[in-house]
């Protein structure tokens, strides 16, 4: 099996033994796969069917569904870990994801690729495009990501829900970064949420 | 255990009568109650691989064996045999003739032992509950206590799902594919047409019409063209005969089947009525109209699965199925959350409408295989 994507990695460690998890936008169940090893009642939910059956034929408890419409059906504190990775920045509405998010759940994770980055600064400044980077790969016009946003930009957008930011963690990578400038540094960032 | 080659009970194109009374939904008491079933596989010591097979409306009890009437292949040997994701060398299976129908299980062609001859309409109006009952009954005559799993398409799902709500403990896993907690107006408006083609038949005679050997078949086969027609969809009827002519070069201004799609229809309508009596066919619709699985826990679906958090649910639909389309396993697969059971959901893609539950879809089948896999894990 291959190593997980750093940021689910991250979660894998930080997500406590034999907890309730959902996982929204599971992709092929990687990470639930690792969490279920380790005692977790795992669930998903993913959008692409290919990835569901996948999910499926491995045993894994995946629903297909959208993260912008479904999540309203899940009952309040029914998880102790709801997680968002690599999805709020494709949310219609980003804003009431994490408000679900943080409904359903008691704590969340998530975790987004950092348009302010100085890579993607430097691309949009000096060369007047939109950026494509390892972690936005896409072109403009066929990305996914309709709602970029900074490091920055979320730690304000929780601080304006109430939302408490218990940890954060951030990379450029697969290589860690400290506190310090991350919003510039950081190519990618993990929070974990409490309300 | 003894081996089950010397145990009677199972094998292939098994009965039983049980004294009864069944209670019924409608209030009847149903005695004697015999039920026809097949049984593939052996039991595990421990009794923990029974696979119960549920079928749809015109299905049957031989699942993978050789269909008695028509000589054809089971019906779902797709899914059943060996190598297939519920494999004798690993399950056992058991699959029954629902309540009402006509391959064996106590329905309207059967005798009513208080006249000497067959109920015809005097047989009660049963529900799928009714069928999940029965077969309750037929599991305790077989010593299976807990199922490891139910699984079924279309009706089939639908008792999966009564299973799921009336006997949860009894039931680890369930698979219900192309299904529907509840009837819809459309659903019951298509039975309705099928039902008034049979009772139209002056053939019927109401109901009694098995002394004189010439049953309703012209209003059965029309029954099952019309009902055909909602099991398909517009891309797979247009890909597979679009306009063309049959046996023809040119249209004959008249009413003959000028068109592939018309003598397709005719010829399922016909060979239907060889292998399925109108009877059955009237009251086994009747039950699935009645079916809402919501309807006692006040139009809460999740309510029908709160006894149910401990089983494990897979969900299938199909992107082309119009008869019980992706929504309605949606509102399932919600209620499920809701009630804090653990559910897995995907749509599917495949042209060929309602019916590709039973065709070959090959992520039909791993998801089926791995989903039944992994409760085996315990």
């Amino acid at each position: 099996m291959s190593a997980l994507r750093p940021d689910l990695a991250i979660i894998a460690d930080h997500v406590a033994p034999a907890s309730r998890v959902l996982d929204v936008g599971c992709g092929d169940g990687e990470l639930m796969d690792v969490l279920r090893a380790r005692g977790c009642d795992a669930r998903g939910i993913e959008i692409d069917p290919a990835n569901v059956s996948l999910a499926v034929g491995r045993g894994l408890s995946v629903v297909q569904g959208d993260a912008d419409t479904d999540l309203v059906n899940y009952p309040d504190n029914t998880f102790d870990y709801a997680i968002l990775s690599q999805t709020l920045q494709t949310a219609r509405a980003p804003d009431k994801v994490l408000a679900e998010l943080m409904r359903i759940g008691r704590r969340a994770f998530v975790s987004f690729p950092n348009f302010a980055y100085w890579r993607v600064r430097l691309s949009l400044a000096w060369g007047g495009r939109m950026p494509v980077t390892a972690a936005l790969p896409v072109s403009w016009y066929a990305t996914q990501n309709i709602h970029q946003l900074t490091i920055d930009d979320f730690r304000a957008f929780v601080k304006e829900r109430g939302i408490t930011v218990e940890h954060a963690w951030f990379l450029t990578g697969s290589r860690r970064r400290g506190d310090a400038a991350a919003n510039l540094r950081a190519e990618h960032a993990v929070f974990l949420l409490r309300r | 255990m003894a081996p089950m080659t010397d145990d009677s009970r199972f094998g292939l194109a098994r009965s039983v009568t049980l004294a009864g009374p069944l209670r019924l939904d409608g209030g009847a008491r149903l005695a004697p109650v015999e039920i026809a079933y097949e049984t593939y596989g052996s039991l595990d010591a421990d009794g923990g691989n029974a696979v119960l097979i549920c079928h749809a409306l015109t299905g049957d009890q031989h699942v993978a064996s050789t269909h008695p009437i028509t000589g054809k292949p089971g019906w779902w040997t797709r899914m059943v045999g060996a190598g297939k994701p519920i494999d004798p060398a690993r399950h056992f299976i058991i699959c029954a003739n629902v309540l009402g129908s006509c391959l064996g299980s106590s329905g309207p062609g059967t005798i009513d032992p208080a006249t000497g001859a067959p109920y015809a309409m005097r047989f009660p109006v049963i529900t799928i509950r009714d069928m999940v009952r029965a077969q309750a009954i037929l599991l305790d005559h077989l010593g299976v206590g807990t199922l490891a799993a139910a699984v079924g398409g279309s009706m089939g799902g639908m008792q999966v799902l009564q299973w799921a709500a009336t006997y949860p403990d009894r039931l680890r896993s369930a698979v219900a594919i192309a299904s529907t907690a509840r009837h819809s107006a459309q659903n019951i408006a298509f039975h309705e047409v099928g039902r008034q083609a049979i009772m139209a038949d002056p053939k019927w005679a109401g109901g009694d019409y098995y002394a004189a050997g010439d049953p309703p078949a012209a209003g059965l086969a029309v029954a099952r063209m019309a009902a055909h027609i909602t099991y398909l969809s517009e891309a797979g009827l247009t890909e597979k005969f679009g306009r063309r002519l049959q046996a023809r070069d040119a249209k004959s201004f008249g009413f003959d089947a000028d068109f592939q799609i018309e003598s397709y229809l005719r010829h399922q309508g016909i060979s239907f009525v060889d292998r399925f009596d109108a009877n059955s066919y009237l009251y086994i619709t009747r039950a699935m109209d009645y079916f809402d699985l919501a309807e006692e826990h006040g139009g809460l679906l999740a309510g029908a699965f709160q006894g149910a958090k401990r089983t494990r649910f897979c969900l299938v639909s199909f992107d082309t199925d119009w008869l019980y389309p992706t929504a309605e396993s949606r509102a399932i697969v919600h209620a499920l959350n809701a009630a804090g059971a653990p559910v897995s959901f995907v749509e599917l893609s495949s042209p060929f409408g309602h019916d590709a539950f039973l065709l070959d879809v090959p992520e039909l089948n791993r998801v089926v295989d791995g989903f039944l896999r992994a409760g085996e894990d315990r």
